[in-house]
């Protein structure tokens, strides 16, 4: 249950881009999480739902970005399927992730006076 | 425009942020990192299930080198310290970091153990996280390379259950080895598995109990040894970064 930390981090992160800003209230959070990422995006809603209350976040949104994972080769740029074996079928190199391993925060809506 | 509420209010703004939620996990890792590098110590993050056999492989280790690598170890454990005095009775300094209810080792638990372990004098220092094939994984702690443990006892499709670990992974240990004929348990099946999760895979087979491969293991490890760095003159370990405390 990681997604516990993991909110906790993303609570904190909000609470230091508000006082920067000098933001009041957040309507909404963007994440990006990838399909690699050994996020549960179930468990993350949860526990954002949990964590929320009494925070600046009481009440905003978690809006999920969901990046499905993609393999590709690193030197022909070859794209390996889904499932395949993670290697190039054209000159043999070990795959590299492109996309799909992301725990990534976008973009907060906040209420900010001041900007 | 705020459409959360619909209130229309104009002074709803986005803040444009696009970092890793997990960056303070990520500096603070990178800062254990250099400490393990300015020590010219390989830190190597052990995975694996509970009872895997993480624990074992490095009593086992320690045997094989025979006194030949000065071995260090941290093992995180809910609530005992039975692996630390398993690894200290094999000649391994060992250490436990108790997690309590948390399921995995962070780069801030690795790092406060750092304070009161004598690293400054090891060679390979393992970092045993807690049995667990979902959170360590997702966690930074600083080392130069993931080691994964399966046991021929857990089933095949391991890895295409749990990709996230092995895909993370530099090397896989299947252990428990010596129970194969006693099993139906197939390698070739598990090896396929891991090619479609984890680029190059690499899987070594050993035992703890017979020691088979252990030989192998120990020489993956020593191939990836840093080149030895100047000591400290100062009786105490240098620091290359901002810090406002000594390590030992
Ligand atoms: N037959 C056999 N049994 C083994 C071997 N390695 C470990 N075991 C057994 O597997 C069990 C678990 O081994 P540990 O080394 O404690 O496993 P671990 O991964 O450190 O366990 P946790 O730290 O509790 O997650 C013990 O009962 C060991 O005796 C092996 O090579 N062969
Ligand atoms: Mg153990
Ligand atoms: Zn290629
Ligand atoms: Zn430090
Ligand atoms: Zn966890
Ligand atoms: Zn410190």
């Amino acid at each position: 249950m990681h997604e516990y930390s993991i909110v906790a981090s993303l609570i904190d992160r909000v609470q230091q881009e508000a006082a920067v800003h000098g933001g009041t209230r957040v309507h909404r959070l963007h994440v990006k999480i990838g399909e690699l990422s050994g996020v549960e995006l179930d468990l993350l809603k949860t526990a954002f739902e949990t964590f929320r209350e009494r925070t600046i976040c009481d009440g905003a949104e978690l809006a999920i970005d969901r990046v499905a994972a993609s393999w590709a080769c690193p030197s022909c740029k070859r794209p390996v399927l889904r499932g395949a074996i993670l290697r190039c079928d054209t000159c043999g190199r070990p795959a590299r992730m492109v996309e799909g391993d992301e725990i990534i925060l976008e973009r907060i809506e906040m209420e900010a006076p001041d900007v | 425009m705020c459409e959360t509420c619909g209130c229309g209010d104009p002074e709803i703004v986005p803040i444009e942020v696009q970092e890793r939620i997990l960056s303070d996990n990520d500096a603070q890792a990178d800062h254990n990192r250099s400490h393990f590098q300015g020590l010219g110590l390989l830190a190597i993050n052990l995975m694996g299930s509970p009872g895997a056999g993480k624990t074992a492989v490095l009593e086992a280790t320690a045997k094989e080198a025979g006194g030949r690598l000065k071995l260090g170890a941290v093992s995180g454990d809910l609530a005992t310290e039975r692996d630390a005095d398993r690894l200290n009775a094999s000649g391994i300094v060992s250490a436990t970091i108790t997690t309590g209810s948390a399921c995995h080792l962070d780069a801030r638990l690795v790092h406060r153990a750092l304070h009161d372990f004598p690293v400054s004098d090891r060679d390979i220092f393992f970092i045993e996280n807690v049995g667990n094939l979902v959170c360590p994984a997702i966690y930074d702690l600083g080392q130069a390379a993931n080691v994964v443990t399966l046991s021929v006892t857990e089933g095949e499709d391991k890895p295409l259950k749990y990709p996230v670990m092995f895909q993370k992974a530099d090397l896989v240990l299947l252990t428990k080895v010596d129970l194969l004929p006693h099993l139906d348990f197939d390698v070739a099946a598990v090896e396929d598995a891991l090619a479609r999760v984890m680029p190059g895979a690499n899987l070594l087979k050993v035992s703890a109990k017979t020691g088979e491969g252990i030989d192998a293991w120990l020489q993956w490890l020593e191939e990836r040894r840093p080149a030895p760095v100047e000591q400290a003159t100062e009786g105490h370990v240098h620091h290359h970064h901002e810090h406002q405390h000594e390590h030992r």
